[in-house]
């Protein structure tokens, strides 16, 4: 493979649309005879609904009509969303219906859509529907959901507990039996959510004429969301095309199917007019799935020399009030805990709980931020135990180079069991350490003290399974005007999964990256695809695009050699033509090679030759691809406000051959940002009813140009062996070491008041209160 | 529903329409212009997308209404290319990934148009300060910051700088 694209700081195909204002994004598209909707939702976290008054909403100007859950046909009506992702521990794999009926379980759960000639008028209508509910006892905290004697989240559920799994290897009570030392934690991270910056958002419009429905949505999965759809209304799937327009920003919420997602087509299909929802920002902070909130009780056992005999505990996860995305999350925290780590030892108890919120599935991470952050925590409580260096606890237990691939002894997500392909951890976290300038930092720490500065340092390392199955898909296909078109299942939300793919199909077929057409997210371009999750595009569609393309390559070449009259391995394609290398060099276009792929009508192609200059390619990973890296964050605390900055922020990240470096520092980068969101502001909070209390940008803060620094990173790639580009996920790194990195960095800058931190957000309120605990107010004034 | 006439010069043009006093002049340009490349991420004057410049100031356009823009001169991200080309500090987003959705986009570049134009010299600091009144979920900002200073410097008639990681890091 030569190096002209792949690998290379290919500028983004994307980019000159979306900065001139051209972007289409779902609220950009204009269709004639549009409507307008806007839901009814509840406003208690758990009630009866006693009855729904829809006259004087129905009366108003401009409106069509307000649905409730018994005018959606069937069997939406009454049928649940479907789970997709089943696991035998779920007891009561509950989903909610498009429209409530009786029971509301989550604020914000919605109840009736109004349709109305403008958003406007809809939002007035919406105002007008009367509800009368019969509030219940709500659950708001899960740790209070599992008591005995408890609200109960649903009121026809016995137990709030959903899901019981114990995952566990080794023989974790003798290791604690004869370990040296124990030392044990509680921690806690918030619930936060993607915040992508475009809200939901869906179109949906009934042609009559050839039957078929299409619905423009703001999803990371359109191929996942028609299934589903076909299943609510009852419909052929190909009568049905779903489209992922421009996205602006996934993180993971986007990624499962929504009740919205169905109401709209079903009003659409109703009222024979297209209907379009975009979401407001209060609805997204009430209806959007979020994620994080678990609380874990953990103990680790270690050697006199600060070696791992074994690690237990046990996890609480907050799922909210059903489980759209099953039990993924904690799962998957709960088999990242060893991570780079000779673990010998290990049992988590997990355990699912229903509350009245609304629910959790993936964020950015996906559970894995909150196992990294327990692992990491207890590290850095060993070291300062132990008085060790954190960089020289983590390397006496990293898993060497020379044991991969590494079986840590536990069954990932895929159901494979988790098998590290390849990594070289100790480099990494030395990489990132000689970055950060990690050996000097005791004496920066010890300069800016005399100036009456706090500086710490932290270390966060992970190891993430990315790349996630089961297939994506890539079809190449040479068009007659010479343009190579291409299309996947795969989705854009702003990863540049065009000018990815461009970049590998170029490389393959010999074309000019701008002769690419790409059609993404578009179910009608491909017949299977699965979408954007787990960082698994650049892995199975980067796959997928690499065996199309190299099949398309090889058709074109042949097609060349018998047009040219040379020997195959005398063809060389470059810039959308197969060129000869020998005689007197002759050349056939491209588009001259796809019009005779197309024969003659009425006669036979010539033997071996295939109908048209195409090829369609379903990469299936064997199991995930474990990308890793180290982070060190060094930050300055003031300690009269409590605030935070982040001065310092380095990575190694190993995410295999990297594609183009530009798209994946950028990836780090941004979610290096999420990361520090999550570390020290982003925080949706709820009362003891489940009330949300925070549902602005006001009260919900995201990180902002100042709270971000801009990162150093390094990139130490090993190459995965399982797959073809050898490639890993880099979507997510960014952002699941990163609150590990920056609470072990205020904890050591805060050392000479020896206060410790075991969640997150670590707000300004909450350093000041525990340096109010430990009496470092009466030190300093009495000083 | 009371209705007003207004008349406003949006990218060098006169539009008049009459609308209701509550449209939104976001609302306005979208949906009643069709000028779709200003975004609504809010829709309560934080998140910044929705920025315009109004008579060469930036604006929520969330934030106002159509009718109090009657009579002013508009500038959206649709006015800062001209004639089809990348303006400099857009080319410069593009060499240096400001953008990856693009939905935050159009507001960035509108706050970084006023603050190129009031100050030609921005530190980074500057840069990062002024655009604390626009949020971005995607970049981290390094190649939005990165972007407004190389911006800067070309606008100065200094050398473009190449395009560079956006990382301090090596490979």
């Amino acid at each position: 493979m030569g190096a002209k694209h792949f690998g290379a700081r290919v500028k983004r195909l994307e980019d000159p649309a979306l900065l001139s204002g051209r972007g289409r994004f779902v609220d950009d598209l204009k269709l004639p005879g549009l409507l307008h909707a806007c839901f009814v939702r509840s406003p208690h976290a758990h009630a009866m609904v006693r009855d729904i008054d829809s006259g004087a909403a129905t009366a108003m100007p401009g409106v069509h009509t307000v649905l409730t859950a018994n005018d959606l046909p069937e069997p939406m009506r009454r049928m649940p969303i479907p789970m997709l992702t089943p696991n035998p521990a779920i007891a009561t794999p509950r989903t909610q219906t498009a429209l409530a009926g009786d029971e509301v379980c989550y604020v914000g759960q919605p109840i009736a859509v109004v349709i109305a000639d403008s958003r406007y008028l809809a939002e007035d209508a919406a105002a007008a529907v009367v509800v009368d509910y019969d509030v219940l006892a709500a659950v708001g905290d899960c740790r209070v959901g599992i008591r005995d004697g408890a609200p109960r989240a649903h009121s026809d559920l016995a137990s709030n507990v959903i899901a019981r799994f114990p995952l566990a290897y080794g023989d974790v009570d003798a290791a604690f039996t004869n370990a040296a030392h124990v030392f044990e934690e509680v921690l806690w991270q918030h619930r936060g959510g993607g915040m992508a910056l475009e809200t939901r958002a869906v179109l949906a419009s009934h042609d009559p004429v050839a039957d078929t429905l299409t619905v423009w949505s703001g999803t990371q999965t359109p191929h996942l969301g028609r299934g589903t759809l076909a299943d609510l209304l009852d419909r052929n799937l190909e009568s049905i095309r779903m489209i992922a327009p421009d996205v602006g920003g996934g993180f993971g919420p986007k990624a499962i199917f929504y009740p919205e997602e169905a109401v709209i087509p079903a009003t659409a299909l109703k009222l024979g007019r297209p209907v379009k929802w975009i979401e407001d920002r209060r609805e997204h902070f009430l209806s959007a799935t979020q994620e994080r909130d678990q609380y874990w009780d953990m103990a680790i056992a270690v050697d006199a020399g600060g070696k791992i005999l074994g690690v237990r505990g046990r996890m609480l996860h907050d799922s909210g009030a059903f489980v759209p995305w099953g039990v993924i999350m904690p799962y998957i925290a709960a088999v990242t805990v060893p991570g780079p780590y000779v673990v010998p030892a290990y049992h988590l108890e997990t355990v699912v709980v229903l509350t009245n919120k609304v629910p959790t599935t993936p964020v950015r991470g996906a559970g894995r931020p909150q196992a990294v952050f327990a692992m990491e925590r207890l590290l850095d409580r060993v070291a300062r135990e132990l008085s060790l260096d954190r960089a020289e606890v983590r390397r006496r237990n990293f898993i060497q180079p020379e044991q991969m691939p590494y079986a840590v002894g536990l069954l990932f997500r895929d159901g494979k069991p988790l098998i590290y392909d390849s990594g070289d951890y100790p480099k990494g976290q030395d990489e990132a350490l000689r970055l950060a300038g990690y050996e000097g930092f005791r004496e920066r720490q010890r300069v800016a003290l005399e100036q009456g500065r706090l500086i710490g340092i932290g270390i966060g390392n992970y190891v993430e399974g990315t790349g996630l199955g089961p297939f994506e898909g890539v079809t190449v296909r040479v068009l007659p005007s010479g343009k190579v078109a291409v299309a996947t299942g795969a989705t854009n939300q702003g990863q540049g999964t065009r000018t990815t793919l461009s970049q590998i199909v170029a490389e393959q077929v010999g074309c000019r990256i701008e002769d690419i057409v790409m059609t993404i997210g578009d179910t009608g371009a491909i017949a299977q695809g699965v979408g954007a999750f787990a960082s698994r595009q650049a892995v199975n569609a980067g796959c997928s695009a690499q065996l199309a393309g190299e099949a398309v390559r090889k058709q074109i070449i042949a097609l060349a050699a018998r047009t040219l009259g040379v020997n195959e391995d005398d063809i060389d394609l470059e810039d959308g033509k197969a060129v000869a290398t020998t005689g007197n060099k002759p050349m056939v276009p491209f588009g001259e090679l796809a019009r005779l792929a197309q024969g003659i009508p009425g006669v036979s192609l010539p033997a071996g030759q295939a109908a048209g200059l195409e090829h369609t390619a379903y990469y299936t990973p064997p199991q995930a691809a474990y990308c890793s890296g180290t982070h060190v964050a060094e930050v300055e605390v003031d300690h009269m406000t409590g605030g935070v900055k982040v001065l310092n922020y380095t990575v190694a990240h190993d995410s295999g051959r990297v594609i183009n470096p530009l798209i994946v520092d950028g990836q780090v980068q941004g979610g290096v940002a999420h990361g520090i969101g999550n570390a020290l502001l982003e925080w949706m909070q709820y009362d003891d009813n489940a009330q949300p209390l925070t549902t602005t940008f006001a009260d919900y803060l995201l990180p902002m140009a100042t709270d971000v620094p801009t990162c150093a990173i390094a990139h130490v790639e090993t190459v995965n062996p399982l797959n073809p580009l050898g490639v890993k996920g880099a979507g997510e790194g960014g952002t699941i070491p990163a609150p590990a990195a920056i609470i072990a960095a205020i904890e050591d800058a805060l050392s000479p008041f020896n206060v410790h931190f075991a969640e997150t957000p670590l707000t300004p309120e909450r350093i000041v209160a525990a340096l109010r605990a430990a009496g470092a107010y009466e030190r300093l004034f009495a000083a | 529903m009371g209705k007003q006439a207004t008349r406003i010069t949006v990218n060098g043009k006169s539009h008049a329409r009459v609308v209701e006093a509550r449209l939104t002049l976001a609302d306005f340009l979208r949906h009643e212009l069709g000028l779709t490349g200003t975004h609504l991420g809010c829709e309560h004057g934080v998140c910044g997308a929705c920025t315009v410049l109004v008579d060469g100031h930036t604006a929520r356009s969330c934030l106002m209404f159509a009718v109090q823009a009657n009579g002013s001169e508009v500038t959206t991200v649709e006015g800062l290319a001209a004639d089809g080309e990348l303006s400099v500090l857009q080319q410069a987003f593009m060499d240096n990934h400001g953008l990856q959705c693009g939905f935050c986009t159009p507001g960035m570049l509108i706050t970084l148009t006023e603050l190129l134009r009031d100050n030609a010299e921005p530190s980074e600091a500057e840069v990062r300060e002024a655009l604390t009144g626009n949020l971005c979920r995607c970049t981290g900002y390094a190649g939005i910051v990165k972007a407004a200073l190389d911006a800067a410097q070309r606008l100065r008639g200094g050398t473009p700088s190449q395009p560079s990681p956006a990382s301090g890091g090596g490979r």
